[in-house]
This record gives structure tokens, C-alpha cells and sequence, in this order.
């Protein structure tokens, strides 16, 4: 557990050893500001409320992310550091997980720093601050389920660019499977079953039904289950490689 | 210390370790020799753990390193090829993480980081980012992560690799400051290196053991091994030449650098042992009163060795890979 914790102080501490974190998070904070305020036309909506704001997240994320979880081991492979790292007696887990959550740490510091958004609509008027934080919460999961995606993607190659190419791809799949324009492709012809099952992949469904406000056992498993077993694929990839010798 | 076992590690078809089978025992530096692709880091990868072996396996303090990883890393102290490190990190901030993550309380790795800092001679620089650390630096901050917590075994791939004579020097005197309780590998393309720090040596090509003892053994398979060697001006050549044939059953070897040359006299099928021989040209120089500037009993060349053993046609199968 000691080693855990160790590993994702050192994690968390490289974020910041270059000034790409604050770089990172003011391009993310400018970001979701212009989301917010000039897609969601939030002024004009007249509401106190933060649905413009969350309603956003994913496609943020999206690109985001990736930029995050590429480097969690393409450059470790790159630098050769891997090396040192998966010869220290360490069990692998400790390793998967304690860089995930450190990148994890990461993304939830950019979103708590979106705080004055909340502060202002409470001044403005008086939103239903429960929706806001499930809000928040659905949000963190949402960002744990891209980052679990682009871990594993990022360990199958040495080159941060393909990782965050192909981690972007495969968000995109997994958010915009319960989309109407991916749904009608197989509708009419797909039995149902199959319709359904694609549909319950989508984060989006599972991030909107939090962010309604309502936190469904179902929807916070949903996320739990998705970032378990992208992780538990990552720890397969890196002790396959082991093997490859790759 | 350090067992290996029928060691294999095939890539697809192209077999990098085929067999290889040696021990290191505490208080021996093993010196792994072989040209670039021979195998010596794909075998070194496989005793630390970071590569499955496709068959076979080491053990590290009787630790199966394919069974315990863990237990057997313990006691394993590695210094990968070209000594990574995370750039963005002090020496301080590394050496702190590598003890922590071995599990050391906070004055243990204080003690540890002293000793390590001290034989690597890493003081000046301990706050100051590996990236922008000179070569020779980063080479003891990784030497330094492979001894901070007194591994019992040491497994260096090229530790001297790309440093300066003085730094080389630095780095040979940890390593034989170490080696008298520790059971060490290292590998390396400097066969210079191997008389000055190696107890055994070992020469691997394709893979495979193609020579193994002391250093001064391996040197003494070499053709030179009791030939006499004399150095003298060029302009004598001609004369020395004419009389150095004289010597019954000799065979002459010349090598000319400028305005010295080498003359390398062998007694053909054993027919003169080394002294008998070396007493011959003796008494001829002093007759002829020739102005000689060396003058040796070869006791070997470890680079004749070395180009003999690896420079082995391919075998048709492989050439294609």
C-alpha cells in the first residue's frame, strides 16, 4: 500500500516538474469557460444552474484526456525508465494503478479549479447545489473512464502521438455509442439485445443520467467496472510486452 | 549468488539467447563480453525480470527470479542500458523515491543515500535536474540507484559506456570497492575493462558462451600466448628480420606503425618453450647491440581472442534475419 502511495506522489509530482500542468489547466479552464458561456449560451438561458457547463464535459475530455494518458507509459518505453521501474520490487498493480490515479488526481484538480463557475451561479441565484455535486461527481467518473481507455491504449506503443490518436478514437466510440446516429445505423435490422447492450456502453448515457442528478448504484458501477477493466487490461498489455520483449 | 539455467529468449523466429548456463559466485565481477547484438542485454533483462525468458531461468540468491520476482528484485540491484531515469527529477528526489519504494524508513535511506551519494561522488549535483546532468553524471545517478540499498547482487549493462577516461576510472573503483562481497555482472565492449575489473570473463556471440574463465585464460587462447614480441625502429627491420629468421622452427610476424615496428617472433609447433625462446632474442640483441624499445613475453591478446571467436561466418539459416 506504502508503495502505492509512493508511486503516485512521484506520478502526481511530474505533472508539475514543467510548466505544461499549468499550461494544461489554464487551456482547460479557457476551455470549458468558452463551452460554457458561448456554445451553452449560458447567459442567455437566464438559469441558474450548471447544465451548460457539465453538459460540455465530455467532448472537453475527449481531447483532454488523451493528451494526459499518453505519456503514462509510452514515455516510460521511450525513456527507457520502464526498465528501472518493472525491475524495482514493486507488484505490477501498484504500478498500474498508482500512475492511473495520479493522472486521475491530475484531471480532478483541473475540474475542481472550474469552482468559480459554481460560487457564481450560488451568487447569481439558487441552484440546486445536490445536482451540482452528483454533477461533479458524474463528471470525475466520466474523466476516470477516459483516462482507464487511454492508460491501456498508451501501453500498447512507445509513441505519445499514436497513443493519443488512438485513445482519442476509442473515447469517442465509447461516448457516442448510445448515440442516436450510431444507434440507427443498427436499428431495424440488430435485434434489440444488441441495440441495448451497445447503448449501455455509452458514457454519455451514463454521464447525463448522473448529472440529471440522480446517482444510479447502476451508473457509478457502470464507471467502476469500466476503469477496473481497462486497468486490469493495462496490467495484460505491460506483462505481455514482458514477454514480447518488446 | 547468481544461477543461470538453460537460459533461452527467442523474438519470433530470431533466437537472441540460446542455452546459456553460468554462476557468479559472491565476491566475483563476471564480464560479459560480445559484439553489439550479441545478447548480452536481452540475457541481463531476463536475470532482473524485466524480460520472461522463453525458457530456463536465473536465480538471484537462490530466488527463481520467474517464480519470486519480487523477493529476488530485492536483493537485485540493476543498472540498465544507458542508466534511465526520470529527467524531470533531482538526483535527491530519485535516489528518495528508489529507497522508499524499497521499503526504507526515513533514516535508514537517509544512511543509504549518504553511501550511495558518497561512492558515486554525486554531491555537487544532487539538486539539480538528471536532464541536465552531463553523461557521466547521469551514469552514477543510475549507478547510485543500483547500490542504494547494498543489493547483495549487481547487474550493470555498459556502466562505463560513453564516459570520459577519468570517469571510466571513477567508475571501475566503485565497482571494485563493491566486488569483494557482492556478486557482480557487467557487461561491456571495452576488453581493457575486463583485465582491470573482471575476476571471470565470459564471451558470448549469437547468444551463445564461446569462451569462458579469467581474463588472463582467455587471453592465454589467443595465438600470441608465448610469442616474443619486440619493439624496435623500422629502420633495423631488415637486419632484425635477416637474423631473427635464423632461429630454428620461428615463424615472424611484422607490424610496422611509422618509425617503430613490432616484431612478433612464434616458436612454430611447440618446438621451443616460451622462455627458451625468449632467451634466443635476448642474446641476440645483445650481440647486434640493437636499440630495442620494448620487449615482452606475450602473455596473450584478449582482442585476438574476442575478433577470433566472434567473427564466425553466419550460418546460412540466420543471415536472412
Amino acid at each position: 500500500m506504502s508503495q502505492l502511495w509512493t508511486i503516485i506522489r512521484r506520478e502526481f509530482a511530474s505533472y508539475f516538474s514543467t510548466p505544461l500542468a499549468f499550461v494544461f489547466i489554464v487551456v482547460f479552464l479557457l476551455a470549458n469557460g468558452l463551452a460554457t458561456f458561448y456554445l451553452g449560451e449560458w447567459f442567455a438561458m437566464g438559469q441558474a444552474d450548471l447544465t451548460s457547463f457539465f453538459m460540455f464535459h465530455p467532448w472537453l475530455y475527449l481531447f483532454f484526456l488523451p493528451a494526459i494518458s499518453m505519456r503514462l507509459w509510452a514515455e516510460e518505453r521511450r525513456n527507457g525508465s520502464i526498465e528501472l521501474l518493472l525491475t524495482l520490487p514493486v507488484p505490477l498493480w501498484a504500478i498500474v494503478f498508482g500512475k492511473y490515479f495520479a493522472a486521475l488526481a491530475f484531471s480532478g484538480l483541473a475540474l475542481a479549479l472550474t469552482f468559480p463557475v459554481w460560487i457564481s451561479v450560488n451568487y447569481l441565484g439558487s441552484p440546486d447545489n445536490g445536482v451540482i455535486i452528483a454533477s461533479y461527481l458524474g463528471s470525475l467518473m466520466l474523466a476516470g473512464g477516459y483516462l482507464a481507455i487511454g492508460s491501456c491504449l498508451s501501453a500498447l506503443t512507445r509513441n505519445q502521438v499514436i497513443a493519443f490518436v488512438i485513445s482519442v478514437v476509442a473515447c469517442f466510440l465509447f461516448t457516442v455509442s448510445g448515440a442516436p446516429l450510431v444507434l440507427d445505423v443498427f436499428r431495424g435490422w440488430a435485434p434489440q439485445v444488441l441495440i441495448n447492450t451497445l447503448a449501455s456502453f455509452s458514457l454519455l448515457t451514463h454521464f447525463r443520467a448522473i448529472t440529471g442528478g440522480v446517482i444510479d448504484l447502476r451508473d457509478v458501477v457502470f464507471f467502476l467496472t469500466l476503469i477496473g477493466g481497462f486497468l486490469v487490461a493495462t496490467m495484460v498489455i505491460v506483462d505481455m510486452k514482458k514477454g514480447e520483449g518488446a | 549468488m547468481i544461477e543461470v539455467e538453460n537460459l533461452v529468449k527467442k523474438f519470433g523466429d530470431f533466437t537472441a539467447v540460446n542455452n546459456l548456463s553460468f554462476a557468479v559466485e559472491s565476491g566475483q565481477v563476471m564480464g560479459f563480453l560480445g559484439p553489439n547484438g550479441a545478447g548480452k542485454s536481452t540475457t541481463m533483462k531476463m536475470i532482473t525480470g524485466f524480460l520472461r525468458p522463453t525458457a530456463g531461468t536465473a536465480r538471484i540468491a537462490g530466488i527463481d527470479i520467474c517464480e519470486q520476482p519480487m523477493a529476488a528484485q530485492t536483493q537485485l540491484g540493476y543498472l540498465p542500458e544507458g542508466a534511465p531515469a526520470w529527467p524531470d527529477m533531482t538526483p535527491r528526489q530519485f535516489l528518495e523515491f528508489i529507497t522508499r519504494i524499497r521499503g526504507f524508513d526515513k533514516p535508514a535511506a537517509r544512511a543509504a543515500m549518504t553511501r550511495a551519494v558518497g561512492m558515486t561522488e554525486l554531491h555537487g549535483v544532487l539538486d539539480q535536474p538528471i536532464d541536465t546532468l552531463s553523461k557521466g553524471y547521469r551514469r552514477r545517478v543510475g549507478l547510485a540507484q543500483a547500490i542504494v540499498h547494498d543489493p547483495d547482487v549487481l547487474v550493470m549493462d555498459e556502466p562505463t559506456d560513453g564516459l570520459d577516461p577519468n570517469q571510466k576510472f571513477q567508475v571501475r573503483q566503485a565497482i571494485e570497492e563493491m566486488a569483494a562481497h557482492k556478486a557482480i555482472i557487467i557487461s561491456t565492449h571495452i576488453l581493457e575493462e575486463v583485465d582491470a575489473i573482471c575476476s571471470h570473463a565470459m564471451i558470448i556471440d549469437r547468444g551463445e558462451i564461446v569462451a569462458e574463465g579469467t581474463p588472463s585464460a582467455l587471453a592465454a587462447r589467443s595465438r600470441f600466448f608465448g610469442a616474443v614480441s619486440l619493439t624496435l625502429d623500422t629502420q633495423l627491420l631488415g637486419q632484425a628480420q635477416a637474423l631473427l629468421q635464423n632461429i630454428a622452427n620461428t615463424r615472424l610476424e611484422v607490424l610496422t606503425r611509422g618509425v617503430e615496428t613490432v616484431v612478433s617472433v612464434f616458436a612454430e609447433n611447440d618446438s621451443l618453450d616460451a622462455s627458451a625462446l625468449l632467451t634466443q632474442v635476448q642474446t641476440l640483441i645483445g650481440q647486434q647491440d640493437w636499440s630495442v624499445r620494448a620487449l615482452a613475453l606475450e602473455t596473450g591478446r584478449l582482442d585476438d581472442v574476442f575478433g577470433t571467436l566472434t567473427r564466425k561466418p553466419r550460418p546460412s539459416t540466420e543471415a536472412a534475419s
